[in-house]
């Protein structure tokens, strides 16, 4: 019965996976909770600073920083967010995809692009089709902190201060529901004009301090508090992507046993059969 | 007649602390106490540590103490930026004397482990939760 034994062994060897990819659904799930938890609440503080530099962005300032001039582009900046580790279906692929196609089409009008990239997969992939890394970090954990991406941030605002980039892009997965995360690409720099309808009459703010420190402080906070918006946003929708590949996973492998348990069950049948055959034709012929 | 209200929003890094309407509200901003009422012109400034007083549109006063920010008004809409916000009835008096105890032992001794304006900056900021809950109890008292 040797084949008999082989195939117990594989079955053996699936149901170890299996244990494993369960147990690795179960901790997502939970994950995903907390890093849900921590999206809902960063978000009203990323909300409310939108609608600000929405209102800034409709008034005539007297004090114009470089952050909200548009000018003629030569050089694009993106931030991509990803995950630290893989196992969580096409995740980031989809979305490393997503910016080839984006970076495709600043290519072809000869625009340069260089990239920053916060978690592992992010540099390991930015690595092999760039050679235009400005900044990396990786390694942040169930819970980012600002501090960890401020560095990675800042890299990027001074390249845009300096002219060395024109423009900025956050890439990250928008967490949409469980079953759904897309990538998405945020432009950061030159602050996006909002769409709503502008007041008639220019109007201006008073300031307290004054113009400059206060809008440097603010757009300061609202770049970061993005990114941040970004990667916890990434965080929950990498804990869900797993979590599904997981479950995709385990059924599998149960489906995979079965199967194998069947063949199993119809090899011993036979060599059973054969056996009490073999016996009958030995007995008839004595 | 009714009264009128303008929307406010008082958010912190961790959470949304307020929403709703309210009938006016008084900041410590970067360069003193300043009142909003409904309509106010368009105004950016820096907060400092401090209490944040508003009166909702039912009537009712609520406290909060802040840690630093940025305030937006705009005529129908005024949205409070915080480093740090903790409603009133949260504080806790008793960490809050002893925060400010360190941090006068800090200035007086010059404690290696914190520098002369850092200590100040806690010490005040401890002042002014203090100072947002002797303000609590005064109106609890009444």
């Amino acid at each position: 019965m040797a084949v008999g034994k082989e195939i117990k062994t594989q079955i053996g060897s699936i149901n170890n996976t299996q244990k494993i990819t369960s147990a690795m659904e179960m901790v997502a799930a939970s994950k995903m909770r907390k890093a849900q938890d921590q999206m809902a609440s960063s978000r009203p503080y990323a909300d409310a600073i939108r609608d600000v530099i929405g209102h800034i962005a409709q008034g005539d300032l007297e004090y114009q920083h470089p952050w909200m001039v548009e000018r003629e582009v030569k050089r694009v900046g993106y931030i991509v967010i990803s995950t630290d580790r893989g196992l969580c279906g096409g995740l980031n692929s989809n979305e490393f995809r997503k910016v080839i196609r984006d970076v495709q089409e600043w290519k072809e009008k000869g625009v340069d692009v260089c990239f920053s990239a916060i978690g592992t997969k992010a540099s390991g992939f930015l690595k092999r089709v760039s050679n235009n890394i400005l900044s990396q970090t990786s390694g942040l954990g169930d819970k980012p902190a600002l501090n960890d991406l401020i560095g990675t941030v800042s890299v990027m605002l001074n390249a845009f201060d300096s002219g060395e980039i024109d423009r900025l892009y956050l890439v990250y997965n928008k967490f949409v529901n469980t079953m759904t995360q897309t990538p998405i690409i945020n432009q950061l720099l030159p602050l996006p004009k909002s769409e709503a309808a502008k007041r008639d009459h220019a109007w201006d703010y008073l300031y307290e301090p004054d113009a400059k420190s206060l809008l440097d402080t603010l757009l300061r906070r609202f770049v970061e508090s993005q990114v941040y918006q970004g990667s916890v946003e990434n965080l929950a929708s990498e804990q869900a992507a797993r979590m599904v590949a997981m479950k995709a996973a385990t059924d599998n492998a149960g489906q995979l046993i079965d199967e194998l348990q069947l063949v199993y069950n119809k090899a011993r049948q036979a060599a059973i059969t054969q056996e009490i055959s073999e016996i009958v034709s030995g007995a008839g012929a004595v | 007649m009714a009264v009128s209200t303008v929307h406010l929003d008082v958010v912190s890094a961790e959470e949304r602390l307020f929403s709703g309407d309210v009938r006016s509200i008084q900041v410590t901003a970067i360069e003193g106490e300043m009142g909003i009422l409904p309509k106010h012109t368009p105004l950016l400034t820096a907060l400092q540590p401090g209490m944040i007083r508003l009166v909702t549109a039912a009537g009712e006063e609520e406290l909060f103490y802040v840690a630093g920010g940025i305030m937006e008004v705009q005529p129908d809409v005024v949205t409070i930026l915080s480093d740090t916000a903790v409603r009133g009835g949260d504080l806790d008096e008793a960490a809050i004397e002893k925060s400010i105890q360190e941090a006068r032992d800090a200035i007086q001794h010059s404690a290696p482990d914190m520098s002369y304006a850092e200590a100040a900056a806690e010490l005040a900021r401890a002042v002014a939760q203090l100072r947002v809950l002797q303000q609590l109890k005064k109106r609890k008292g009444k």
